[in-house]
């Protein structure tokens, strides 16, 4: 089943007077528990296409269906709970708040979803979430406090802990030296393989794609590579990008 | 989004940043503090001063007798005697705004110690009420005369200082006896100074003594103003024994036989007084005084309605518009000041809350991230900056109400604890917290999540 399709996106911003298009009619699918990679260089349009798929934003044009609902006419307000309930997002900074024990970065999430959880509840699922990517023994650690690679995973804990069907991860292993990347990455496949949980890294690095299933290549806001899935269901992230060739 | 959480969350916030939170709050605790400490100091100086002013007789109410008319030709008021004692002590038992009565007997007449004499603007015989009247129970030396000397029109009286410069010139007069129209009398006291009047009338050259005594022993005619003594110094008549004691009797009314009292329960003649000297309860209750004092005086001299009254009641007018504008001038002075503190502390809170929401931009993109709606973002920054204001406020009440503890307790300033002012704290405070924080709160919810989150 298809869990994003994405139909002839245009996104086009406006600097002063002049019209700068980003998106050149992106079309792509993705299929419920895929582990997918988008690839590009930088000014690729990769962010943009990251940030329309995150709910983020709104394409200038085109279709977003995710889970069966056209989300690109949605408002602000319904775009946030729709990024709640259905999406992680894991960043390259990690973005926790300072100063706030792991516990209660992972539980910040559950205070803006619509069914509310008891303090209690919320609490318990965030240590769970917390116990799964092995971090039982720094429940109360404030972020200055871990290592990269732990604040790496108190990031992932916080993307899963509303039960996200997509998590969004955009250059997650960018700060992290190699060895750390390396089980970042494995957990992300665990996370695919095990819970059945669709993974889109967004990234530029050849050997963060290669753990990927498929790779969507992007570029010149045209994808170039991998928009759907393959008959094989699989994709070589090896293989090189064909010259010109369209979606 | 629930209110617990969403306390919860801007407690948290603020608890990142204790000491900048401390900071912004000092602003407010200053602002509340300063408010709280002035209306306390305030309104204790305020009520201060009424007291002072009103020491200056603005709550007297004089009650004199009515007008006398002949033929179109009025003789002013005062000329009919209508008022008696008893009017006196009814009046301060059945009026309740009334705080105190003294009855007055005046008369004018030459006083004379030694080879000295002077002849006093006022010569009053009066009740010690009359003291508490006219605010005057600070005596520079000696006692006042009481009620017994009252009753048994002893010959006894207060000087004012004026009189005592003018007969005994530096000799204390207390015990020494002085002549007042050939009545001896014993020195038992000596007011304290009060000056002028508004008018410039010397308040200190009088002469005080029981009003029996004036009335049966020195004058027995109402409403002498006019010098006796020029007119009775070359009288022999006047030395006789019957003169000093006339009358004779102690009660105020002719005896009555039985049969008289049965046949007509009023006094055939009944002793009347120049005046009686009341005060009001308070500044505020002279208006009900004055129609209390009418309407015992009506039923009690049997006017019927549409009959005009056969008395006047005067009223310190002038000292009382002094009085109500001294005291709306320092309230209106107080809010001046409490309304420029607290505007001061409002604009530091909102400076500081547009540094938080600038500081914290990432925060608020990834709040947004993961499913915070602008709405909230609002609400967690506008309820960070009223937590702020109120607990600034509740410090501030704090601060003041110890800041005036401790001016009474070293200076012994006046002071008042104002419930208003504290309730109006509280409200001020969270006012200021909505107004000066909905700005930022507002700038940070119409944030770009994606532009907040790259921000650095």
């Amino acid at each position: 089943m298809e869990l994003i399709q994405l139909r002839d996106i245009y996104k086009t911003y406006s600097i002063g007077e002049m019209a700068v298009p980003v998106l050149k009619g992106v079309s792509l699918t993705v299929a419920q528990g895929e582990l997918v990679a988008l690839m590009g260089a930088s000014g690729s349009g990769k962010s943009t296409l990251m940030n329309i798929l995150g709910c983020l934003d709104r394409p200038s044009s085109g279709e977003y269906w995710l889970d069966g609902h056209e989300i690109s006419r949605l408002d602000a307000d319904q775009r946030a709970q729709v990024r709640n309930r259905m999406l992680g997002f894991v960043f390259q900074s990690f973005n926790l708040l300072p100063r706030t024990s792991a516990l209660e970065n992972v539980a910040m999430p559950l205070s803006y979803t619509a069914d509310h959880l008891s303090e209690r509840e919320a609490r318990k699922r965030a240590r769970e979430i917390l116990c799964r990517v092995g971090l039982e023994d720094r429940l109360d650690h404030e972020p200055s406090r871990l290592s990269g690679g732990q604040q790496q995973r108190v990031a992932i804990a916080r993307a899963l802990v509303n039960s996200p069907s997509i998590l969004l991860a955009d250059e997650p292993t960018g700060n992290l030296d190699s060895r750390t990347s390396e089980e970042v990455l494995s957990m992300f496949q665990q996370l695919n393989e095990n819970d059945g949980i669709t993974i889109i890294l967004v990234t530029h690095d050849m050997q963060v794609a290669r753990h990927a299933r498929r790779v969507i290549r992007i570029h010149d806001g045209l994808i170039m590579d991998g928009a759907f899935v393959s008959p094989e269901g699989q994709c070589d992230p090896s293989v090189s990008i064909s010259a010109g060739a369209g979606q | 989004m629930k209110a617990y959480h969403v306390i919860r969350n801007s407690m948290k916030g603020l608890r990142r940043n204790p000491m900048r939170a401390m900071l912004t709050t000092l602003g407010i605790i200053i602002g509340v503090g300063a408010v709280i400490a002035m209306m306390e100091i305030g309104t204790g100086s305020s009520s201060a001063i009424q007291k002072t002013i009103s020491s200056m007789g603005a709550n007297v109410l004089l009650v004199l007798p009515g007008t006398a008319a002949s033929g179109g030709v009025s003789f002013g008021s005062g000329s009919i005697a209508t008022l008696t004692p008893a009017d006196g002590e009814a009046i301060l038992r059945e009026c309740p705004s009334v705080l105190n009565a003294a009855p007055v007997v005046r008369a004018r007449t030459q006083v004379v110690y030694g080879n000295r004499n002077w002849v006093p603007s006022g010569i009053y015989g009066t009740t010690p009420a009359f003291l508490d009247v006219r605010d005057w129970n600070n005596l520079f030396e000696g006692e006042p005369f009481t009620d017994r000397d009252v009753l048994n029109a002893n010959k006894v009286c207060l000087l004012g200082q004026t009189l005592v410069r003018e007969l005994f010139q530096g000799e204390s007069p207390i015990g020494k006896e002085i002549r007042v129209k050939n009545v001896l009398f014993r020195v038992v006291g000596v007011l304290g100074s009060k000056g002028a009047n508004m008018m410039g009338h010397d308040q200190d050259d009088i002469l005080l003594a029981p009003w029996t005594t004036i009335k049966y022993r020195v004058t027995g005619s109402a409403l002498s103003n006019t010098n006796q003594s020029t007119s009775s110094g070359s009288a022999a008549s006047m030395n006789t024994l019957s003169d000093l004691y006339p009358g004779g009797q102690p009660g105020l009314y002719p005896e009555k036989s039985e049969a008289q009292a049965i046949n007509n329960p009023m006094p055939v003649r009944f002793t009347n007084i120049d005046q009686i000297l009341t005060s009001a309860a308070s500044t505020g209750e002279i208006e009900s005084a004055i129609e209390q004092i009418k309407e015992v005086l009506r039923e009690r001299h049997r006017i019927r309605d549409g009959e005009s009254d056969d008395f006047n009641i005067r009223d310190m007018t002038e000292m009382t518009k002094t009085l109500t504008s001294t005291t709306t001038l320092m309230t209106n002075l107080l809010l001046c000041v409490a309304m420029i503190s607290l505007v001061v502390g409002g604009v530091g809170i909102m400076n500081i809350m547009l540094v938080s929401v600038t500081e914290r931009t990432r925060e608020i993109g990834l709040r947004m991230a993961v499913g915070a709606r602008a709405r909230d973002i609002l609400r967690q920054f506008l309820v960070e900056a009223v937590v702020l204001c109120l607990v600034g406020g509740a410090m501030g009440i704090l601060l003041g109400h110890g800041g005036s503890y401790f001016v009474w307790l070293f200076l012994r300033w006046p002071v008042e604890t104002s419930p208003g002012a504290i309730a109006a704290a509280v409200l001020v405070s969270a006012g200021v917290g909505i107004a000066f924080g909905f700005y930022p709160a507002w700038k940070a919810s119409r944030m770009d999540p994606i532009e907040a989150l790259r921000y650095e």
